[in-house]
């Protein structure tokens, strides 16, 4: 038995793949087929879930409500649509500007010496030892009216003679893009640090032997070999921004509701998993129609390597 | 017109060890290099050709001295303002761009105009056989066709002058030299100066019109191959380059163009040597001979010829190396198999006795070191 076991490669790969396998069709497919069965579903009225065929969730999502006629004008509500876009764009502005701070910090790290590399590194992972909660909460700290924020604004006003009004930061748009930025920053800096640092400094010197100043160079070199960094980063930064509902519901309070908190509230407020369902899906196929187009164009980030 | 199209002038270059200590990697380096000529740093990993070549390119510059192209003097002149191009070891090729991208690369960035580039880059892959290449990225390129690829680069923005770091290191051994002869051929044609960094002994001498030997830093010797070769400097050059054997002697006497050592060793004395300036009698000196210029003879002359006992013969194609000892020195001689060795009969045989004869215009005498 362990004799042909030993000769069979194709059993040995499936035997290694076995628990990760088991693990994803339980955790993941099954859980998946679950959810899409229950979006169809009616919810009762005491929150159980009616199995049936219906699209009202989907229809209710796009702005039709149940009782209404499609086509009514008049109970035409665009809500889910509008969270559905806040979630979108605020992922893109995230994503935008995780990989305007990540990209020189990280070409910084990789362009430092080697001894100091793994300090740097190092200190942009500290933040991750922290909960993620934690993190949220302490922006919190620094952003509302009598936060650290306003009071430093408030003693430099007061020292200047200007007056001062506290700021409205916290529960604003404002507030969830910087706590975004700054929860998922290290996701980006990681990976582009990587492909950075697999560039071999000789072809920064044949840049500059062949004409190329430092502006030539970043634009024509360093950037087109670093993207696999960069898409690797996007994936890993982007999709995640486009479920969570921490933060926004920290530091966006009942300001800025995003797919994440209306799910959330689906299925522990309001007690309606079908349209909870319904809408987890649809955030699932929109995030992958997003990531599907992106990586069409720009590739999972492994062609330059591999090719 | 500048005299030189290089220059170096009293060069350093240092470095911090990683113990802390700072290295003179290129120690008091001068050396002309004339405008077409095709120029080589020969020396083994550590003597500074290298460091040398990038402080020409820019990568580098000097701690001390003053490196001139064109006559200009250099100082902190960055890379992308100098009028020299380099073909590097690892070819350093964009693996992002096209064959043609790579090449058209230098062109775009100095601004040059579309249908000049097209024309500019077809011309050099023709230069370097490479038409039909053009959309491939590098990495579907043989590592000759790589080598290609990064000399075309550098040729077509036609630089004063062009810069290789051991450009061929990577090649097996039968395309390198293909590719030594079509290099040459290339400088030969275009009449751009080559400044040419390797370790290897014989590319240097195949390829170039004056050869700088280089250890620790230093100049050993600079020279054409021939020179280097027949008259080497010192006993760094004569070991490095080729092989011969060094005989501790004394100088017995020496007038104004003979010498006379005594060579314990062979217990004997070598005379009619040719001399060279800054000799005296008396003083300790090493003889040196190139194996192949060592005869082995059937009868003697009446100098400089001694008896011998083989002691060991290695058979390698082109030719015999045959040990033989005389005194109590083991003297190698390469004897070129002009004859087949096939029948056992046109060998020599461990333990025969054998006249060595080596003609004083053969024999160097060299500073004891």
């Amino acid at each position: 038995m362990l004799q042909r076991l030993r000769e069979n490669k194709p059993a040995q790969g499936t035997l290694l793949a076995a628990p990760t396998l088991l693990w994803m069709i339980g955790l993941l497919i099954i859980p998946l087929l679950l959810t899409s069965v229950i979006s169809f579903g009616r919810r009762s009225p005491d929150g159980d879930v009616i199995f049936t065929f219906t699209l009202d969730n989907y229809t209710r999502l796009l702005g039709y409500s149940t009782d209404c006629d499609i086509g009514q004008a008049s109970c035409f509500n665009p809500l889910y649509m509008q969270i559905l876009w806040r979630s979108l764009t605020l992922a893109f502005n995230t994503t935008v500007l995780v990989i305007a701070l990540a990209y020189p910090l990280a070409y910084f790290i990789a362009r430092a010496h080697p001894k100091r590399r793994n300090t740097f590194l190092f200190l942009v992972l500290i933040p991750l030892w922290t909960n993620f909660v934690i993190r949220v909460y302490a922006w919190m700290m620094l952003l509302r009216t009598q936060g650290v924020i306003n009071l430093i604004l408030g003693w430099l006003a007061g020292l200047f003679n200007v007056p001062f009004a506290p700021l409205e930061m916290l529960y604003t748009p404002g507030a969830v893009l910087v706590g975004m930025v700054y929860e998922f920053l290290p996701f980006m800096i990681l990976p582009i640090y990587t492909s950075l640092e697999k560039i071999d400094n000789s072809l920064y010197e044949a840049a500059a032997d062949l004409g190329a100043n430092a502006i030539k160079t970043l634009w024509r070199v360093t950037l087109p070999l670093s993207m696999p960094g960069v898409v690797a980063g996007t994936i890993l930064v982007f999709i995640p921004v486009m479920g969570t509902f921490i933060v926004s519901d920290i530091l966006g309070g009942r300001q800025v509701i995003l797919v994440g908190n209306l799910i959330q509230r689906q299925f522990l407020d309001a007690r309606d998993p079908t349209f909870g369902s319904a809408a987890s899906l649809i955030l699932m196929i929109m995030t992958l129609i997003v990531t599907y187009f992106y990586t069409r164009k720009f590739g999972f980030g492994e062609e330059i390597v591999a090719a | 017109m500048a005299d030189f199209a290089v220059e170096l002038r009293d060069v350093v270059k240092q470095f911090l060890t990683p113990e802390g200590n700072l290295l003179n990697a290129v120690d008091h380096v001068t050396m002309q290099i004339k405008n077409g000529e095709f120029f080589s740093m020969l020396g083994s990993s550590g003597c500074g050709k290298t460091t040398s070549l990038r402080m020409i390119a820019g990568f580098e510059w000097p701690t001390e001295g003053e490196v001139y192209i064109e006559g200009k003097a250099m100082g902190h002149t960055p890379p992308f303002q100098r009028k020299v191009n380099t073909v590097f070891q690892s070819y350093a090729l964009f693996q992002h761009l096209t064959v043609f991208q790579n090449v058209a690369f230098g062109l775009e960035m100095e601004g040059a105009p579309k249908d000049e580039i097209e024309k500019r880059v077809r011309h050099a892959l023709e230069m370097v056989q490479l038409t039909g290449m053009e959309r491939r990225k590098p990495k579907q390129l043989s590592g000759g066709q790589q080598q290609r690829v990064a000399v075309a680069r550098a040729l077509v923005k036609v630089p004063d002058v062009l810069l290789l770091d051991e450009p061929l290191g990577a090649l097996d051994l039968k395309l390198r030299k293909e590719m030594q002869l079509e290099l040459k051929a290339l400088q030969q044609q275009l009449g751009i100066t080559f400044v040419y960094v390797t370790h290897d002994q014989e590319e240097a001498m195949t390829m170039s019109d004056r050869i700088a030997v280089m250890s620790k830093g230093k100049v050993q010797q600079m020279g054409t191959p021939v020179e280097i070769y027949e008259r080497p400097a010192n006993r760094f050059v004569a070991d490095f380059i080729g092989e011969s054997n060094f005989l501790d002697g004394k100088i017995k006497s020496l007038s104004k163009d003979e010498a006379v050592v005594i060579v314990p060793e062979l217990n004997a004395e070598l005379t009619g040597l040719p001399v060279s300036a800054g000799l005296v009698s008396g003083q300790d000196v090493t003889v040196s001979i190139r194996p192949e210029k060592v005869r082995i003879a059937e009868k003697g002359l009446d100098q400089n010829s001694f008896t011998g006992e083989v002691k060991n013969t290695v058979y390698i194609g082109t030719d015999t190396h045959v040990f033989v000892d005389v005194g109590t020195k083991r003297i190698k001689v390469f004897e070129q198999n002009r004859i087949s060795r096939l029948d056992p009969g046109s060998y020599y045989t461990i333990g025969q006795q054998v006249m060595l004869v080596m003609l004083p215009e053969n024999v160097l005498i060299l500073k004891k070191e």
